[in-house]
């Protein structure tokens, strides 16, 4: 076997700066988006993911600018998620020079835009973000929902379900988030991880708790996640991209080094 | 001043690899183009798609440009990318067989839905991320070194009946077909202008390449 599972950093925008975690309460901010991506893309990312959480519209062409500039000179995927709505915002990223957009709250409010965005765009560039937290009780066996609104507000939906609903909907890819886990450094909620991916036929990416590098590997041993995506730990040099691969191919996973 | 000519028919965004292109050769000029007469002056072709084959055989008919292609498919160095390769088989099994260009007899196949990797995990379509390219001698593998990574993202993949078009292979987890060279033409099922420096690099050696293997 070949195929490499991808490492993915994530850079949370907002007003074209890389900032922390929104869950953190001291927002960091952690440098320009085009600078970090250039280290990151020289450090051996796979790929780059763009999170924009910029919360006013005014503000909404940042991203298209920082998608633009990433993309003349770093040539791996390159990923933009956060407030994709319309068929015009997807064009517009692609435009840009984004590979994929990640459709999230839209696809909960309204499933049949991620089947028009597959028909239109091609499957390969739709990823269906799903921020799942777990509902069952100690007693019960595991069942996670779908939540929106930054994993405020529930919906009934069942995580696993709708994971395979996208993705006979027409999405390419799944990005997996565990509200319960993320901005913890407790690691991947494994179970959700492996119970989504060993359902859906497409590739899974695990998000949500990275503090340390074995964190990474379990989600791909033990979640069966394909890809891996760690925002603060790679920020502010904890960990390089680099040593991360090193220390998976360490734990015996195939690494693109 | 060479140019290339990437060839626009409605099929997928053509920022990537007219960026990678000026990126791996500055000294090129690089040229979007959609029509015919456009496509006959540049001095290099590439021939890029994304999305469902009838929808790009379609793009083809409704857009005049198959016959040109075929054209130029004989004469000028041409490189094909992801299904830009593909529609160069004969057909392919998508969309309920789909007829293709025929440049290269064989046939486009699907994965199979039950591949597993060697522990039994069970293997993901489409087939995405970086996987290795082992190659056979060619101009365009020019300073890669021979098992280099590649991204790919496709669910289909190509066989083709003369084993002696098939320049690359790559495992998944039997081996496929990720490149086709004969004579002028090169194509890729991975996409060159989203595989770092390995790939910029053969954009590079094919932005100087004189059509001959």
């Amino acid at each position: 076997m070949g195929l490499a599972k991808r490492i993915i950093p994530c850079l949370d925008v907002d007003n074209g700066r890389v900032v922390k975690g929104v869950q953190f309460v001291d927002i960091r901010d952690a440098g320009d988006p085009v600078e970090v991506a250039r280290r990151y893309d020289r450090e051996g990312a796979d790929e780059i993911t763009f999170l924009d959480i910029t919360a006013t519209s005014d503000n909404r062409d940042t991203i298209v600018h920082v998608v633009e500039e990433v993309a003349s000179e770093v040539f791996i995927p390159l990923t933009v998620g956060g407030g994709i709505r319309e068929l015009e915002d997807i064009r517009c990223m692609l435009n840009a020079g984004a590979d994929k957009v990640g459709i999230n709250s839209a696809a909960v409010f309204r499933p049949e835009f991620v089947r028009e965005a597959a028909e239109k765009f091609g499957s390969q560039c739709i990823v269906v973000a799903i921020d799942a937290k777990k509902v069952s009780t100690e007693n019960e066996s595991e069942r996670w929902e779908i939540f929106t609104h930054g994993g405020r507000k529930p919906t009934g939906i069942d995580a696993v379900e709708w994971a395979v609903k996208m993705v006979g909907f027409g999405a390419g890819e799944i990005l997996l988030t565990s509200m319960d886990r993320d901005g913890t450094r407790e690691g991947f909620d494994l179970a959700l991880t492996r119970s989504i991916s060993e359902a859906v036929s497409v590739p899974v990416i695990a998000s949500g708790g990275v503090g340390n590098l074995d964190h990474l590997a379990d989600g791909v041993i033990e979640g069966k996640a394909d890809a891996v995506l760690a925002a603060s730990i790679f920020h502010f040099a904890e960990y390089s991209i680099e040593q991360a691969k090193q220390h998976m191919q360490d734990r015996g996973i195939e690494v693109r080094l | 001043m060479s140019s290339v000519a990437v060839i626009d028919y409605g099929m997928g965004n053509l920022h990537s690899i007219e960026k990678a292109l000026q990126h791996a050769s500055p000294h090129v000029d690089v040229q979007i183009v959609s029509d015919a007469a456009d496509i006959l002056l540049a001095d290099r072709i590439v021939f890029p798609g994304v999305g469902a084959i009838r929808d790009c055989m379609q793009a083809l008919d409704n857009s005049g440009l198959s016959s040109v292609i075929k054209d130029v498919a004989k004469t000028k160095p041409f490189l094909g990318i992801c299904l830009g390769m593909q529609a160069l088989l004969t057909d392919s099994e998508e969309n309920n067989n789909t007829v293709c260009l025929d440049v290269f007899k064989g046939h486009v196949k699907h994965f199979s839905l039950d591949l597993t990797d060697d522990e039994g995990n069970r293997l993901k379509i489409p087939h995405m991320g970086w996987n290795k390219v082992t190659y056979k001698n060619h101009p365009l593998w020019q300073d890669i070194p021979q098992n280099s990574r590649f991204y790919f993202v496709h669910s289909y993949y190509i066989k083709p009946d003369n084993e002696i078009d098939s320049i690359a292979s790559t495992d998944y987890p039997r081996p496929f077909t990720s490149a086709l060279a004969k004579d002028n033409i090169f194509a890729v099922q991975f996409h060159p202008e989203k595989s770092q420096s390995a790939g910029l690099q053969l954009l590079k050696n094919f932005l100087s390449w004189d059509g001959k293997d």
